[in-house]
């Protein structure tokens, strides 16, 4: 019996008591001795140019600082290389208080610095400033007309792949066919915690800097480039992230604007954003999508036609992949894929949770529901008959997919067969029931990835790498990663992260920090191992002489003979026989692309939704949910579960509540609050639950796992669209289906 | 009280400089504290900037959300809704006053058991709230937990580990009044 084979098993997160009992420090909350306030001033007009900032006046107030603006701010680096972060997309990025023009509303172009937090938004509130103003367009329905193709998009963007077989033809000569247009307005991340930055001053230009961010190594990059900073001297940490859902990726305009005004101060320097503020960067582009499918006669796909237009900003162009998974999804030799964009003076988008896809599936696996209604299908029945073997945009194999369990499963477990196929056919009381389905596909990717790992005499093991935890659960699963493969108790390992300081690792995005960051603390430690073999065999008498390490394991704080486990030595006594006090190495872990390049790698889902509709008010009830999600191996269940769970309260945001409204007169966002840009509360939760069908994969990376932050908001909206057409017969095709659009 | 420090509100070209700020006593998990604040500081505010006490979280600052929801005298409210200078007379509990990692508190630990949290940015004021739904002694059934819990945002959507971890103390809690 071992105990200390912890992956795969459900482990309470490790930095559960630092949360619970505030003791965990996030970005806004450092205290750093003699510290000033910077309060954001934005743009209240949506394009124009700024004429005069009355910073005098404000200036006369006892306590006030400075007033930063494009009129006082210093010579900063001039090309646009040295203002892109790690994951910018194409085009020109935005630099804060850099010149006069307003390119969007709510644009950053003044911060107010005081003694206080108190003054300093007092002292913002009346800042004058002058604007001349110029005509705007916000809205994506005017640029129908105007989309056009990106260019070289950011990285990990794949443009559609050709079109294959003869799409339109084949369209036209199906024997059931179906076209539809399938909106969804913008969306806002809107993490819990606000973004804001504390900029510790340590004289002459030395800086430690806590930001909120999903990635310390990008922020400093991009600190570093603009300030002309040395990294040794400009330190960035984020140990706890109150959410980031992707808003994290890019370095937001208040840690630019905290680190200027501590440079320019030569003080410590705290900026956050107000909730108001948080929708002045990136979001979920409104985007209108076209669907076409036909069937032939046996209810195979004859045809997809899928094309998407979305908005992006005037200065860059982001891109996200919204109609490639039509193409791999399902089996069907003809198929086009359309992606286009268009420019409007707004923000850039930014990725948002499961970007791209969560906007795919949801217009995809509506129209599979619509198009199984009119073949007369089944549409469990539907996607199994179209089941997609291999990935045809690719012509690959899947490294391992097992979507066909999660239908069957996930139908088993719902009770699929106690749905009639009749739309309005169901009902309780005065509520219609109906039950829908839909599901999807995600990347499963492994990116370059480093750790540090010490061992020391006591038998204590600290693992470190500069990654995040957004929520997500990296502390808990790296601890499991590093206490299995050496095999010492839980509660003797301790995993860091956040923290320039340490070896560099990606972003947390695109749910690759478990494959990526997980394969280098496993093999961080494995490198441990080795060296504590060779410490071992020179023990005296020692019973491991001549093994290799293949011959060994790592178990309850032993190593010990495979083949015969009595033949052991205790890891502690290794390292205290030896007279080292400790070991230590570091490593990065790179995919093996060699096995890779052969395989498409994906995680998939299947989502399962019963809704009560009551027939008079409209209003919808989501009263069941099950996400049967094939994501690899998963390395904690309790933690994994949460994420998905949390993609199904998301998914049912994106279904009945979530959009940033424009008001194209003020090209300003108006409900740009938590009370106005609803999200569900406790009460609209009912019987949520997740179904891992696990899958063993050996190409992805050493750990099998294909992680799980993402994938299991796919399908949900989709799923409850189907379910609220099979409630109500109404179908719903933008989002979010308010009560209105089913009176 | 407040009282007048000696910077008197001075016009600053135009622009009105703020009222003063003043002497403001707290009682903070049974620890006295004296503040030199504004007296438009809000008690979330000083709790965070002033006291240094961050486990009190800041979603909205308009009392939208429930992260920063604190107990004084028991009783649940947003502390970004109330001015501190309103507080002097009362018991102000907040997330560090209910347990500590050493010696968690029920509800703490509930929250650990059923993974009632991600990113743990809105826990505290989840936490505080329902201490303060146990003290009203009105929710015991689930539907008017999730009712009551209703004030408390969770963006990464952790309500079902919330509900369950609520329950699970209102239900011993509960069970602990009968004997
Ligand atoms: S910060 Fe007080 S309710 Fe949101
Ligand atoms: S745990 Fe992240 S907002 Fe609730």
């Amino acid at each position: 019996m071992s105990t200390t084979n912890y992956i795969g098993k459900p482990t309470s997160r490790v930095d559960g008591p630092a949360k619970v009992t505030g003791a965990a420090t996030y970005a806004a909350e450092f205290h750093v001795p003699n510290m000033a306030y910077g309060w954001v001033v934005s743009s209240p007009i949506a394009k124009g140019r700024i004429t005069k900032v009355h910073a005098d006046e404000v200036l006369a107030i006892p306590g006030v600082l400075e007033v930063f603006s494009h009129e006082n701010v210093p010579g900063l680096a001039w090309f646009d290389r040295n203002y892109k972060d790690d994951v910018a997309p194409g085009g020109s990025p935005f630099r804060p208080l850099h010149e006069d023009k307003i390119k969007f509303n709510q644009q950053p172009i003044a911060l107010v610095v005081a003694e206080t937090l108190e003054l300093a938004r007092y002292a913002s509130s009346v800042l004058r400033i002058d604007y001349e103003e110029e005509a705007h367009e916000t809205d994506i329905e005017a640029k129908r007309d105007e989309g056009f193709e990106p260019g070289r998009g950011k990285s990990g963007w794949m443009p559609p792949p050709p079109p294959r077989g003869n799409p339109d033809q084949a369209w036209e000569e199906a024997e059931h066919h179906i076209e539809h247009e399938y909106v969804h307005g913008a969306q806002h991340h809107n993490p819990m915690e606000m973004y804001g930055a504390t900029v510790e001053w340590r004289g002459d230009k030395k800086l430690t800097v806590y930001d909120k961010t999903q990635g310390v190594v990008n922020v400093q990059n991009y600190l570093t480039k603009i300030f002309g900073l040395s990294k040794d001297d400009c330190r960035v940490i984020n140990q706890y992230m109150g959410g980031g859902f992707g808003s994290g990726l890019r370095p937001q305009y208040s840690v630019f604007l905290a680190v200027l005004a501590s440079l320019e101060l030569k003080r410590s320097v705290r900026v956050t954003l107000t909730r108001q503020q948080m929708f002045s960067f990136g979001h979920r582009p409104h985007t209108l999508q076209y669907v076409k499918l036909g069937t032939n006669p046996d209810g195979t796909l004859a045809a997809i036609q899928h094309h998407a237009l979305h908005e992006t900003s005037q200065f860059e162009e982001y891109t996200e992949n919204v109609v490639n998974w039509s193409g791999m999804l399902y089996q069907c030799e003809n198929v086009k894929l359309g992606y286009q964009l268009a420019k409007l003076d707004v923000f850039t988008p930014q990725d948002m949770r499961a970007p791209g896809a969560a906007t795919g599936s949801f217009a995809l696996e509506v129209a599979m529901d619509e198009m199984a209604a009119a073949a007369g299908i089944d549409p469990i029945d539907f996607r199994i008959r179209n089941y997609a073997e291999e990935d045809q945009n690719a012509g690959k194999p899947f490294s391992s997919k097992r979507l066909r369990d999660c239908y069957h499963q996930g139908a088993a477990k719902f009770g699929w067969d106690q749905r009639n196929p009749q739309p309005r056919s169901m009902r309780k009381g005065n509520r219609l029931v109906g039950y829908g389905m839909a599901g999807g596909v995600w990347d499963a990717t492994q990116k370059k990835a480093a750790a540090k790992a010490t061992l020391t005499a006591d038998g204590k093991l600290l693992v470190s790498s500069a990654t995040a935890d957004i929520g997500t659960g990296t502390y808990t699963i790296m601890t499991q990663i590093a206490a299995e493969t050496l095999g010492l108790p839980l509660e003797a390992v301790t995993f860091k992260l956040g923290d320039t300081d340490m070896p560099e690792a990606p972003v947390q995005g695109g749910s690759w920090t478990a494959a990526s960051v997980g394969s280098a603390v496993k093999s961080v430690c494995e490198a441990i191992g080795e060296k504590l073999l060779k410490l071992a065999q020179k023990m005296e008498g020692s019973p491991l002489k001549g093994a290799s390490i293949d011959e060994v394991e790592f178990v309850n704080g032993q190593i010990r003979l495979r083949q015969d486990p009595d033949n052991a030595v205790v890891i502690r006594d290794v390292l205290q026989a030896s007279g080292e006090t400790k070991l230590e190495t570091d490593t990065s872990a790179t995919p093996n692309l060699l096995k890779q390049a052969t395989h498409s790698m994906h995680s998939h889902n299947a989502v399962f939704v019963e809704v009560e509709v009551d027939e008079e008010f409209g209003t919808v009830h989501v009263t069941r949910v099950l996400n049967a999600v094939a994501a690899g191996r998963i390395l904690n269940p309790k933690t994994a579960r949460s994420q998905v769970l949390g993609s199904i309260v998301w998914g049912i945001s994106m279904a009945l509540m979530e959009e940033t409204v424009m008001d194209h007169q003020f090209g300003r966002y108006m409900n740009h609050n938590y009370s106005e840009y609803h999200i569900p509360v406790q009460a609209d939760i009912n019987d949520i639950e997740v179904l891992f069908v696990e899958e063993e994969d050996d190409v992805v990376n050493p750990l099998g796992v294909k992680g799980v932050g993402e994938i299991g908001l796919l399908g949900v909206a989709a799923a409850i669209t189907n379910a609220v057409y099979h409630a109500t017969g109404k179908r719903v095709r933008d989002l979010p289906i308010y009560l209105d659009k089913l009176l | 009280m407040i009282q007048q420090s000696s910077t008197s509100a001075a016009q600053a070209g135009g622009v009105a400089a703020p009222p003063p700020t003043g002497t403001v006593r707290l009682t903070i998990n049974g620890q006295q504290h004296t503040l030199q604040i504004a007296p438009w500081t809000t008690l979330l505010d000083a709790l965070r900037e002033y006291v240094h006490l961050t486990g009190t979280k800041k979603g909205c600052d308009h009392g939208q959300c429930g992260a920063c929801t604190v107990l004084v005298n028991g009783k649940r409210i947003n502390s970004c809704l109330s001015l501190a200078v309103m507080h002097e007379d009362h018991d102000i509990t907040t997330i560090e006053g209910l347990g500590s990692q050493e010696n968690l508190h029920p509800l703490q630990q509930a929250f650990i058991d059923h993974d009632a949290f991600q990113c743990g940015y809105c826990t505290p004021g989840q936490i505080c709230s329902a201490q303060g739904l146990i003290n009203e002694g009105r929710a015991h059934t689930e539907e008017e937990i999730k009712e009551h819990m209703s004030g408390n945002l969770c963006r990464c959507g952790a309500y079902a580990g919330i509900l369950n971890a609520v329950k699970e103390v209102v239900d011993s809690k509960s069970s602990e009044s009968r004997r």
